[in-house]
């Protein structure tokens, strides 16, 4: 094999923080060949992205690198900052998660293009907007003459991150760096930019640093894969090998870490907990000063389910499909028309004092583990508010004792009680905000992505947790997810939704086996990877 | 269950203790509060053991610099000793300084009425006066005053008063002013603007509006119009400061809270049943409370400044009272032949914005480490 271009030799990095020094990285060595497609796979706080920042320079302010990391043979690690720029968007590129904000708004894509090309390629500006039409070919963004004018907000999220590949790809580097590309995008889409990025490999001969948490999505086109924990390499080699036969326990637990299980569904008597008919949500848009351009979006156009006791519907879609804020609509959380009952009560001419009652027995997990606890209140205090709202009897010794039992049910330490959400992790999170749902005992919980921001190792945890509530308390869920595997193993009926419209449901089983719509059956194949 | 609840349960570290660690780690703001708790003591204990009344005139101590050594000075004995000896209607034949007192032989035609003497005690200077000696039927006198001495760090003003004294109750006035209007502000600014911003909608606008007429006010006319109609005091002061500093106040917090009721911690109280009241007190202040501690430091510093504006203008607290801004104007009047006069008011006025600007520098940092 030929000499590697980029390698990385006992790379350590640890942060300075208020309690001392945290190690991020102990001891990494990667190597890197050209030409080659190399994945570094690991779950949060792996240590897999500082590892490659340290290679780009951009560490923040408080961490430290020991060890060598070498760029065809010149050494990265204390290269002042102008010699650092030589070879960084030039010979090494890179991309982020974040398609979002990674454009600067206020420039048309063309000339962010071109700004880059001038800066180090010294084209004139005529050659430059050729080159970056040119770019934005390769990328196959559609229309790309109409897209050099156009603004970032007027793209969409997978047209971003082809404009970000297209300027990661702009000066011919040897090697790009893309840190979890494709996390921020729906299924469909992420096939589509990983395709995208395996071709341009292959047809530019460089070669590709592939960060991400999820092992299923680098099968296909990863040539060689290390998997780190905890700031380790623990296992790394050919691909091939790799998947066909994990050595490390990790790796194999990764693989497997799928969530399993299929769910029966519920006896044809069950009582009906919610039924929702015709179920419209249409956000008007700003009416202009003198009342003109007034203009709707229908977020969800005639939604019709009905949610049993202990069954769980999944609701599927990607981002925009109106499934968030049909959950929300039934919560009273979104303005709603149409008819919804919960446990034969008409919910919408209810109002906020007469929902209120209600609410002890309609309950709502959030997607995002670290916005939907409130940052200056202790865990405690957090899962017992919903008590001093349905039941002001208590004292506050009995509510503490309740949060105790609370943590216990979510398998928590019941000592942490005390303790603010910053200082617990994801999946400890999002326990926190399972137990405060659960310590009013609701009939109906309303899970709104619980486990989309969380490592798959995590998911898998949350998912059982989940499903023992059920079996419990014969809870009845509306889980909410882009996430089919997931879907599959929590939930007995599925509804698919597009553009705020039911396009398919039924049956979990008959749904994944037999998809009747396109739509259905393309997000199924994107969600295969590999 | 009963055995878990017995256990000690730790304490977690909240945001807050976090900021404080990290405000207590930057010296220039540690120094800075510790500078203006001295600065408090100073100006609230200080007059008490000032061996001078801030409203106490001394006629004869006019515009005297500030000096370490007391006073009388010796070249001030004999004019005064003359001075009094013109009142008693009595030629001065001979006058020294022995010890703590003068010793004085007046010397006049006729008798020299010993009930005149109490002049010496009236004066600044003395304590009062004994005679030792009668002589040619009290027509000649020796007298033994003894000196009264006394300390003027920073001087006196034009009217004679100890400016020490004055500077530190202009001090306790100021920043009276400036903590007390800062907390009318924060109060109004705080609550007004987390309820226009989460209530939202038609309230929102109205209640904004209303904030931007007070805006369009001319704060100078306002007080002017305040002023005539109630006459100068006090408590004018933090109204009329107050009134317009909560503006700003409303606007950051309004600000904040839109950002913070999208927020999905907000949504899952609301999905709770948790009531406005609840959500704003429990939630939203909480959260907005950093930037607005900064600000207010920043505060602070502002209306101590305006009051000092409007003082320096005649429109703020009144004589015998006083505060930086009245002693700073008094004293850039006197610059030419009493330079005292600005310096050490300005001097306590300039460190103590300083302190205050330092600190609200590293509440910034602490409370916002992500924006370092």
């Amino acid at each position: 094999m030929s000499e590697p271009i980029l390698s990385f030799r006992d790379v350590a990095i640890r942060f300075r923080t208020n309690d001392g020094y945290v190690e991020a990285v102990k001891g990494s060595t990667i190597d890197i060949h050209p030409g080659e497609f190399v994945a570094i796979v690991g779950e949060s706080g792996s240590g897999k992205s500082q590892s490659v920042m340290a290679a780009m320079g951009l560490l923040a302010q408080n961490g430290e690198v020991t060890g060598s990391i070498r760029y065809r043979g010149t050494e990265i690690i204390g290269l002042p900052a102008g010699d650092l720029n030589e070879l960084r968007g030039h010979k090494l590129s890179m991309i982020f998660q974040e398609p979002m904000t990674s454009l600067d708004p206020l420039y048309k894509i063309g000339s962010q293009i071109s700004a880059t090309l001038r800066q180090h390629q010294r084209l004139s500006k005529d050659q430059a907007r050729a080159r970056a039409l040119e770019l934005l070919k390769l990328v196959r963004i559609l229309q790309p003459e109409q897209r050099l004018d156009s603004y970032p907000h007027e793209l969409s999220g997978g047209q971003r991150q082809r404009v970000m590949i297209a300027m990661a790809l702009a000066n011919d580097p040897d090697i790009l760096i893309a840190d979890e590309p494709t996390t921020a995008l729906d299924v469909t889409i992420e096939a589509e930019i990983l395709a995208l990025i395996a071709e341009l490999q292959q047809r530019l001969g460089m070669a590709v640093v592939l960060i991400t948490h999820d092992l299923g999505i680098v099968r296909k086109y990863a040539t060689s894969v290390y998997v780190m924990r905890t700031g380790e390499i623990v296992e790394h080699g050919d691909a091939k090998a790799i998947f066909a036969a994990p050595k490390h326990p990790y790796t194999q637990m990764l693989l497997a870490a799928e969530p399993e299980g299929r769910k029966a569904p519920p006896l044809p008597n069950a009582p009906i907990m919610i039924e929702a008919k015709d179920v419209r949500v249409t956000y008007r848009m700003k009416r202009g000063f003198f009342g003109r351009d007034s203009s709707s979006i229908k977020a969800v156009d005639g939604v019709s389910l009905t949610l049993k006791r202990g069954q769980t519907i999944g609701i599927v879609g990607e981002s925009g499909s109106g499934k968030s804020t049909l959950g929300k609509a039934i919560l009273k959380l979104a303005p709603a028309a149409g008819q919804i009952t919960f446990e034969d009560r008409a919910l919408l001419p209810l109002s906020r004092d007469e929902m209120r009652p209600l609410r002890k027995q309609m309950q709502v997990v959030f997607q995002d583990p670290f916005g939907s606890l409130s940052p200056r209140m202790t865990v405690g205090d957090i899962i017992t508010e919903g008590l001093l709202v349905h039941e002001p009897g208590l004292g506050r010794r009995e509510r503490d004792a309740r949060a105790a039992q609370a943590f216990g049910e979510v398998q928590l330490d019941a000592a942490m009680r005390n303790r603010y959400p910053h200082e617990f992790s994801g999946g400890q999170r999002q326990r926190i905000a399972i137990a405060r749902a659960m310590i009013l005992k609701p009939h109906v919980v309303i899970l709104d992505e619980p486990t989309s921001a969380l490592d798959r190792t995590v998911q898998k945890a949350i998912v059982l947790l989940l499903k023992g509530f059920q079996d419990r308390y014969g809870l009845s869920y509306l889980f909410i997810s882009h996430d089919l595997a997931v879907v599959r193993a929590m939930s007995d009926t599925v509804m698919v939704m597009k553009d705020g419209q039911v396009v398919e449901a039924g049956p979990a089983d008959t749904i994944f086996d037999a998809p009747q719509h396109d739509y259905t059956r393309t997000l199924i194949a994107a969600s295969r990877k590999g | 269950m009963s055995d878990v609840l017995a256990q000690p349960v730790p304490v977690g570290r909240s945001l807050w203790a976090d900021a404080r660690i990290r405000l207590f780690r930057n010296k220039a703001a540690v120094t800075s509060l510790f500078f203006l708790i001295l600065m408090g003591v100073t100006a609230i204990a200080g007059p008490w053991f000032s061996p001078h009344q801030y409203e106490r005139v001394y006629t004869e101590y006019v515009r005297v610099p500030a000096s370490l050594t007391a006073y009388p000075k010796p070249e001030q004995i004999a004019p005064a000793v003359e001075r009094i000896a013109a009142r008693v209607r009595a030629q001065i034949e001979t006058q020294q300084v022995v010890g703590g007192s003068v010793r004085v032989t007046l010397v006049s035609p006729r008798a020299i009425d010993e009930r005149n003497l109490a002049f010496f005690g009236r004066s600044d200077l003395f304590q009062g006066a004994n005679v030792v000696e009668r002589a040619d039927e009290g027509r000649k006198l020796v007298i033994d005053a003894p000196i009264r001495w006394r300390t003027f760090l920073f001087g006196t003003d034009g009217n004679g008063r100890d400016l020490f004294t004055r500077t530190l109750i202009a001090g306790r006035v100021s920043l009276a002013i400036g903590l007390l209007a800062t907390g009318v502000a924060l109060l109004i600014g705080v609550a007004y603007g987390a309820t226009a911003g989460y209530l939202g909608g038609r309230i929102d606008t109205v209640m904004m509006r209303i904030v931007d007429i007070l805006y369009a006010l001319p704060f100078i006319f306002f007080v002017i119009m305040l002023v005539v109609f109630f006459g100068r005091n006090f408590i004018l002061m933090f109204l009329a400061v107050g009134a317009i500093e909560w503006l700003d106040m409303a606007r950051i917090v309004r600000g904040q809270t839109l950002s913070i009721k999208r927020q999905e911690y907000v949504q899952a109280a609301e999905a709770l049943g948790v009531t406005s009241n609840g959500i704003l007190r429990r939630h939203i202040i909480p959260n907005t409370l950093g930037p607005v501690v900064v600000y207010m430091t920043l505060l602070v510093p502002k209306v101590i400044l305006l009051e000092s504006f409007l003082s320096f203008l005649g429109l703020g607290v009144q004589e015998p009272m006083t505060s930086w801004g009245v002693l700073i104007s008094d004293g850039a009047r006197n610059i030419q032949n009493a330079e005292w006069l600005l310096f050490f008011p300005a001097l306590f006025l300039v460190t103590t914005l300083f302190a205050l600007n330092f600190l609200g520098d590293g509440l910034r940092d602490a409370l916002d480490p992500k924006d370092r």
